[in-house]
């Protein structure tokens, strides 16, 4: 255990206006940071300072700060979520850093993702992907068979949850040096394709979706492994195989 | 003012069903022609928004963030309760009705709560139907577990991230509307206002976070589905956007509020850290069935274990005080919540705390007792029957790691502190509000039209909420509750036709949000909003908190009045409308709280007795328990807006009457 104590530290932020003006790196200095904050906290204590010196606050993404919510999204020194793994930027800890570091902060940067204002970016592609197929068709009638009608192999069921875990943040695409959406999208596709009440649909879905992706902007996979380096939920590579193989299969077979 | 609740006759047990046969309806063709809005798209708003634009109604859903799928509900962790009895262990929709009932004191509606009950199943099915993966066993099998104050295992669960598969699977519904064009989504829209016309909710303001346009929507409907109120504390484990502002907006245009002062505060959070400090984080309740909690028996001890003079491991076993195992002998460390954080409390304030922070409030929750019993058990099943000590810890820690590594990890990010090797530090935390929006039984709120949904209304949990039945609740409320009831209000509307916002209602309306925005733009005072936040927050936290006694809430509403002066004179919010503005959307949302915070500490000051998560000091027992007054409180207390000045509201009450029910102390001993 290492005893919370201050530092002093500089920080290079992206500011940009709104999403027509030109952005560039601005610095700043914040002294008297406790190693015990988390770094969203710490930007809430440049925002103060900022607002008492009468200059603009920084505009970033975050809500639940506990790494489930998906919103915060910063590129920290040149990596998506910072110099830690498995965790969201909420999570992130300024024990990480030293007294007198220069930080790098960043939006996501992405075709796919247009920044909004300074570090928040537009990820509702995301959600047009979801749309175009991300559910099973089956309205609310409380009359839905008994949970219990359909076994689902247990192994299935964890991975199925595994995949579901994906939190839509979009560090995979941020990372990805094509900007791919793969990993979102396989996460997607696999938690459905592994369960019973999904395979019904499987095949319009594979399409559909991959379809608006593509639609979207997103690059395509070099398995470079990139997101699943960064994916603070650990989605693996695996997904974007079994999206493959499902695309592959449901090509062959859909009518054009 | 008279509170209708609207409760059907007949026996408790057929209500909702006889109920349902007689709801007017709307025949297919027409509901195209009707608009409904929905405020919210966590559990409850994502679920009615989906429901209702599969019927055929044209929706528009409205959420502050980037999109639908990051409502607070995500982080809801342990579980979801259903009355299926797959576990035969004789549970029944009445046990989950009688247990929901007891846990939150005796202060709930019977005839909501058994609907409640009697809807849980139909929600596993749904979600097992749209692909949510739940845990299984290896039989392929829904898994279950138990959760506080209750005797079955009743609780169906994905891993710890139980909230975000539901979400996910609500969010899906949504989004397939969304994809065939019946429901239409205005994310990043904060809602700002209410519009009446002849006394119906008809519509909405809104405000497009991205370019500060101030919108009118107009509805034959509208739903608030906006969560809860627990950042009226400042700090909270709820998301940092989490605000009461689309309830206290139709508050100030007459629905009633009631019962703010019931809070429930969550015995197992990571104590703060430091004043720059913005968020509380939880740990599962799940975590107490391997931990046990305690404190060092003397001042002294606690003290040295502050200043880092002592480890917790180097006070023996005879000087720790398991606080929790001594006072509730049956249940120990599994005590319903609201018993668990008082008992906390009232450690700390003995100067057991054992935190070094501002305020030394902090307790362990310690796994080495467990890390040796699951150890031994380990090494026996591997048929090791003489386990060294070490062999016997390292497979205990293997054990742990199984059942909570991601908790574990979790805590370890944040404290930078190994909780295999040294307890955890945990303190109580305020994390779910009981209290919101009146409502009747068909969730309406007394604005005709206007209809509330999940945490945001406060019909079913009494006074305090048992683990895993807020997820249920916002499902229940927004897949099986309002499909059926807005159709019945929505029968009489079919004639009425496209509701124009030209209408002078809109326009006042829209002119009220204007003229609050650009007077906080034009106000160039002194301070930020998180500095007024934060006091606030320090006002609730220590006089409308664990613990309240009569003057603290005195003292509390007068500061609250001043603060709010403060507030509109002191007040800097930086930047213009017309872009993305986080310190504006904080200023409007502080706004709202401030005055919620009063309206809680006269709530709790008129509540002459100790209930749930609300705990009058001047109303205990000798054991320090609390003393409920069933003769003179068994209501349900709501408040009228009677503009500006808070303290003029004014409260009706709504009788509590159990048919089923014997009202009884609520023993957990």
């Amino acid at each position: 255990m290492s005893a919370a104590k201050n530092i002093n530290i500089n920080l290079k932020i992206w500011r940009q206006k709104n999403a027509n003006a030109k952005g560039s790196m601005e610095t700043y200095k914040l002294d008297n940071v406790s190693t015990a904050s988390s770094f969203l906290e710490m930007l809430d204590q440049l925002n103060e300072q900022l607002i008492n010196e009468r200059k603009e606050p920084v505009a970033f993404d975050h809500d639940c700060r506990e790494g489930i919510c998906g919103s915060c999204s910063l590129y920290i020194n040149g990596r998506a979520h910072g110099p830690d793994t498995g965790i969201t930027t909420c999570q992130l800890h300024m024990r990480m850093f030293n007294d007198g570091d220069t930080i790098f902060i960043e939006p996501w940067r992405s075709k796919a993702f247009p920044v909004i204002k300074d570090l928040v970016v537009d990820r509702t592609a995301f959600d047009r992907i979801q749309q175009a197929g991300g559910f099973v068709s089956v309205n609310t009638s409380g009359n839905t068979i008994d949970a219990n009608s359909i076994p689902v192999p247990k192994d299935d069921a964890d991975k199925a949850f595994e995949a579901a875990a994906c939190i839509g943040c979009g560090a995979c695409v941020a990372t990805c040096k094509n900007g791919s959406a793969m990993l979102f999208v396989g996460a997607k596709v696999s938690q459905y394709a592994l369960l019973p009440q999904g395979k019904v649909e499987a095949t319009q879905r594979v399409m559909n979706m991959v379809r608006q992706m593509d639609e979207e902007g997103f690059g395509n996979c070099t398995n470079t492994g990139a997101c699943e380096v960064e994916c603070p939920k650990g989605i693996s590579l695996e997904n974007i195989a079994r999206m493959n193989r499902e695309f592959l299969s449901a090509s062959l077979t859909a009518d054009k | 003012m008279k509170l209708d609740s609207k409760i059907p006759g007949g026996p408790l047990k057929n209500k909702w069903t006889d109920y349902k046969d007689h709801l007017k309806l709307v025949a297919p063709n027409n509901r195209p022609k009707i608009d409904i809005i929905v405020v919210g798209t966590g559990l409850a708003g994502s679920s009615a928004a989906a429901s209702l634009a599969e019927m055929g109604y044209n929706v528009k859903a409205f959420c502050f963030q980037d999109s639908p799928r990051r409502a607070h509900s995500i982080a809801a962790q342990g579980g979801i309760n259903a009355a299926k009895n797959y576990q035969n262990d004789g549970d029944s929709v009445y046990r989950l009705f009688y247990d929901t009932i007891k846990g939150g004191d005796y202060r709930a509606r019977e005839a909501n709560v058994y609907r409640l009950a009697e809807v849980s199943s139909n929600i596993i099915d749904q979600c097992v139907a749209q692909g949510v993966p739940f845990a299984r066993e290896y039989g392929g099998m829904l898994d279950n577990r138990s959760f506080g104050g209750t005797q079955v295992q009743r609780t169906f669960y994905a891993a710890g991230q139980t909230g975000q598969q539901l979400l996910l699977g609500a969010y899906s519904a949504l989004s397939r509307q969304i994809g065939l064009g019946r429901a239409q989504m205005f994310n990043r829209h904060e809602m700002l206002d209410l519009v009446k016309i002849d006394g119906k909710a008809r519509g909405i303001i809104a405000r497009n976070l991205i370019t500060g346009e101030i919108e009118r929507h107009s509805a034959h409907a509208v739903v608030i589905a906006s969560g809860g109120y627990g950042n009226v504390y400042f700090l909270s484990t709820n998301a940092m956007g989490s605000n009461v502002t689309a309830a206290w907006k139709i508050h100030k245009q007459g629905a009633l509020f009631a019962n703010p002062c019931y809070v429930q505060i969550h015995p197992t959070c990571i104590p703060v850290h430091g004043t720059n400090q913005a968020k509380l984080t939880l740990m599962s309740e799940s975590l107490r069935n391997s931990g046990r909690i305690w404190v060092p028996k003397t001042k002294e001890a606690a003290e040295a274990v502050r200043t880092g003079k002592l480890k917790p491991a180097d006070i023996a076993e005879a000087d720790r005080d398991y606080y929790l195992e001594r006072k509730y002998p049956s249940f120990g460390n599994l005590a319903p919540r609201d018993i668990s954080s008082r008992a906390a409390k009232e450690v700390c304030d003995e100067g057991r705390g054992i935190e070094s922070n501002d305020t030394n409030e902090g307790v362990f929750l310690d796994f080495s007792t467990e890390i040796q019993t699951k150890g031994k058990q380990s090494a026996y099943a591997k048929g090791n029957h003489n386990p060294t000590p070490e062999e016997i810890t390292t497979l205990g820690k293997q054990w742990l790691e199984e059942k909570y590594g991601n908790l574990f990890t979790m805590y370890q990010k944040i404290t930078d502190e190994n909780p295999y090797e040294t307890p955890m530090k945990i303190y109580p935390a305020v994390h779910y509000t009981m209290g919101g929006v009146w409502v009747d039984y068909n969730l309406q709120s007394t604005i005709p039209g206007c209809f509330v949904a999940g945490e945001a209304n406060f019909s079913d949990h009494g006074a305090n909420r048992l683990g895993a039945s807020a997820l249920m609740q916002g499902l229940a409320d927004g897949y099986f509750v309002l499909p059926y009831t807005i159709s019945n209000y929505l029968a009489d509307e079919i004639r009425t036709g496209k509701i124009t916002t030209d209408a002078p209602e809109f326009e006042e309306a829209e002119a009220r949000v204007k003229d609050t925005i650009s007077q906080f733009l034009n106000n160039k005072g002194t301070k930020s909003v998180d500095y007024f936040h934060k006091k606030l927050g320090l006002i609730m936290w220590n006089k409308v908190g664990m613990g309240r006694n009569e003057k603290g809430l005195t003292e509390a509403i007068a500061e609250i009045g001043q603060l709010k002066e403060d507030f509109y004179k002191n007040v800097n919010v930086p930047g213009s409308n017309e872009e993305l503005n986080p310190q504006l959307e904080k200023a409007l949302r502080v706004a709202d709280l401030i005055d919620l915070g009063q309206l809680m500490a006269m709530d709790a000051l008129q509540r002459n007795e100790s209930c749930g998560g609300h705990f009058r000091d001047e109303y205990q027992d000798a054991e320090g328990e609390t003393l409920r007054d069933d003769v003179n409180f068994s209501f349900v207390g709501a408040w009228e807006y009677k503009g500006n000045d808070i303290t003029k509201e004014e409260l009706s009450k709504e009788e509590l009457k159990y048919e089923e029910i014997k009202i009884a102390a609520r023993n957990y001993k």
